[in-house]
């Protein structure tokens, strides 16, 4: 009896742990949620001060814009590589142009430009905010009856939403540049035919007003959960450590989720 | 005194609070005089601190009252609180300051908040509190580049920017140097006697409240176990105050955790 009594004691004490992981999931979600109504709720403070939102706007875009041009440039240049070899085949190297436009505008330059946010912007975001709470600065802010949501958390929400778009345009702009120069340039596909082709086969609102949409949506989740870990540090060293590596998987897993779901939506029959 | 001012800024009543399992106040009853220093003393992890964070309406108690100035502050607005607080000072033990801001700027925080006060007129209500701490020519300093006690110096500047009625103190001599400590002493007596202000001291540095303070409340397991003046307490009979006091390693407070017979723990090994 014994053992059978044992195996099933185990088997309850797993349970229970899922059962309270669940849980602690869920409320952590819903803390996220109200969290979120509460930074719009903070919106109308932050308009009223456009210097805070500039000054945001420059760390969280401005300071991202290198890394995405250069990334952006080799992105488009492997693209034209690779979709050469393989149009070249079919004699078709004159629709390189389009190809390598679409593919950015459409998914790699939404996506990728979420993915190197999170790595530049958001991780700094969670470990800036995490660090604010850890040395009181957020809990001193409140005891001087300024409210930190507003103060602190709101101008960088909206500076990440603002910049995403902007940085996946540019993403998408140098990656253009880079497949010129390697289809062109190196390989030998007519100019004339790569501009007027890509001119011919991207449209301006299925790819050009969709790319914008999915990174204005990868935006606001990408700055949402880089500010919420933040906020929702432990004040420690090691919950400041947590928060941004957990910025950077869940976003990661986030926008390459939605990413799907809005291809679907968007881009079906 | 029947007059409408009571005598007591903040009165606490049968407070009670938990944080989940652990009890850590079981019915404090507190009075705070206006226009003194109030000390509370007791040993780490004892909830000093926490107290400091109810009397500001950031944590909520289990039951009981906290009247800041007539006012029960855990059944206050959010509206309410955030006035009430524009009137509280507080001192973090780190001091809180804001790292991306400079010495001056972080003074002037609270002023450029809740006052539209001209220019020159934030400079020199910020050059005159900066002057009170000692550390007007460090005003283009930042954060990093002080050491412990300036910034305590430059955060108890900023604690009182607005004229507050009250200002609390979270551990103010714990870390410094005998002469900081000499300095943040002064400064706690002379705040409080020029500006007309209560002072509340948290603290388990016997030598320096006894030292400063008008009145000291004793606290451990969670009540109030000793309150008087310093000369009172000294003469206290209670056995868990004279070993406070003396700093006696052994006592009312054991120096052994909670343990079996030596002989036998280490026979059974």
């Amino acid at each position: 009896m014994r053992p059978l009594r044992d195996f099933v004691n185990a088997g309850l004490d797993r349970l229970q742990r899922m059962g309270r992981a669940a849980l602690a999931m869920f409320q952590r979600l819903g803390r996220g949620h109200l969290f979120l109504l509460q930074v719009l709720a903070g919106m109308p403070a932050v308009l009223r001060r456009p210097g805070q939102i500039v000054a945001q706007l420059r760390f969280v875009g401005a300071h991202s814009a290198l890394i995405i041009l250069v990334s952006g440039l080799n992105v488009g240049m492997v693209l034209a590589l690779q979709g050469y070899y393989s149009l070249v085949d079919f004699g078709a190297e004159e629709s390189l142009g389009p190809m390598v436009a679409l593919g950015l505008l459409r998914e790699l330059g939404p996506v990728v430009t979420a993915l190197l946010f999170a790595g530049r912007a958001g991780s700094g975001l969670a470990a800036e905010i995490g660090l604010m709470k850890t040395t009181e600065q957020l809990a001193g802010m409140e005891m001087m009856a300024v409210d930190p949501v507003e103060r602190v958390i709101a101008p960088r929400f909206l500076a990440g939403v603002l910049s995403m778009p902007l940085l996946a345009a540019m993403f998408s702009l140098a990656g253009v540049v880079g497949g010129y120069f390697v289809g062109v340039g190196l390989l030998g596909v007519d100019g004339g035919v790569f501009w007027s082709q890509m001119q011919a086969k991207v449209d301006f609102h299925g790819d050009l007003v969709n790319g914008l949409v999915k990174s204005l949506v990868f935006g606001v989740v990408a700055t949402w959960i880089a500010v919420f870990e933040g906020y929702d540090a432990a004040p420690t060293t090691e919950g400041v450590g947590r928060a941004t590596t957990r910025t950077v998987v869940h976003t990661s897993f986030a926008v390459l989720g939605l990413d799907f779901v809005l291809t679907a939506l968007m881009f079906g029959e | 005194m029947a007059t409408q001012r009571p005598s007591y800024l903040v009165q606490i009543r049968d407070l009670r609070f938990a944080r989940g399992e652990r009890v850590i106040f079981d019915g404090v009853d507190l009075d705070i005089p206006r226009g003194r220093i109030t000390a509370i003393m007791g040993p780490s992890g004892v909830g000093k601190t926490t107290l400091l964070h109810l009397m500001g309406g950031r944590l909520r108690p289990d039951a009981g009252k906290i009247l800041v100035d007539g006012q029960d502050v855990p059944s206050l607005s959010r509206a309410a609180l955030y006035r009430l607080r524009r009137r509280m000072g507080m001192l973090f033990q780190t001091g809180a300051l804001f790292t991306d801001l400079d010495v001056f700027e972080n003074v002037a925080f609270p002023l450029r908040e809740h006052t539209r006060l001209p220019e020159p007129m934030v400079r020199d209500l910020v050059l005159l509190k900066l002057e009170a701490v000692g550390l007007r020519g460090a005003r283009n300093l930042m954060p990093s580049e002080l050491s412990g006690g300036m910034a305590r110096r430059v955060a108890l500047a900023r604690a009182v920017a607005l004229d507050p009625m009250m200002i609390m103190y979270d551990e103010p001599f714990t870390g410094q140097d005998p002469i900081t400590v000499g300095v943040i002493m002064r400064l706690i007596r002379r705040l409080n006697d020029a500006q007309g202000l209560t002072s509340v001291v948290v603290s388990h540095d016997v030598e320096e409240v006894t030292a400063i303070a008008d009145l000291i409340y004793m606290i451990s397991g969670g009540k109030v176990v000793e309150a008087g003046s310093p000369q009172t307490l000294q003469r206290s009979a209670s056995p868990w105050v004279r070993q406070f006091i003396s700093g006696a390693p052994d006592g009312p407070v054991p120096f052994h955790y909670p343990a079996p017979d030596l002989a036998r723990d280490l026979l059974e090994g």
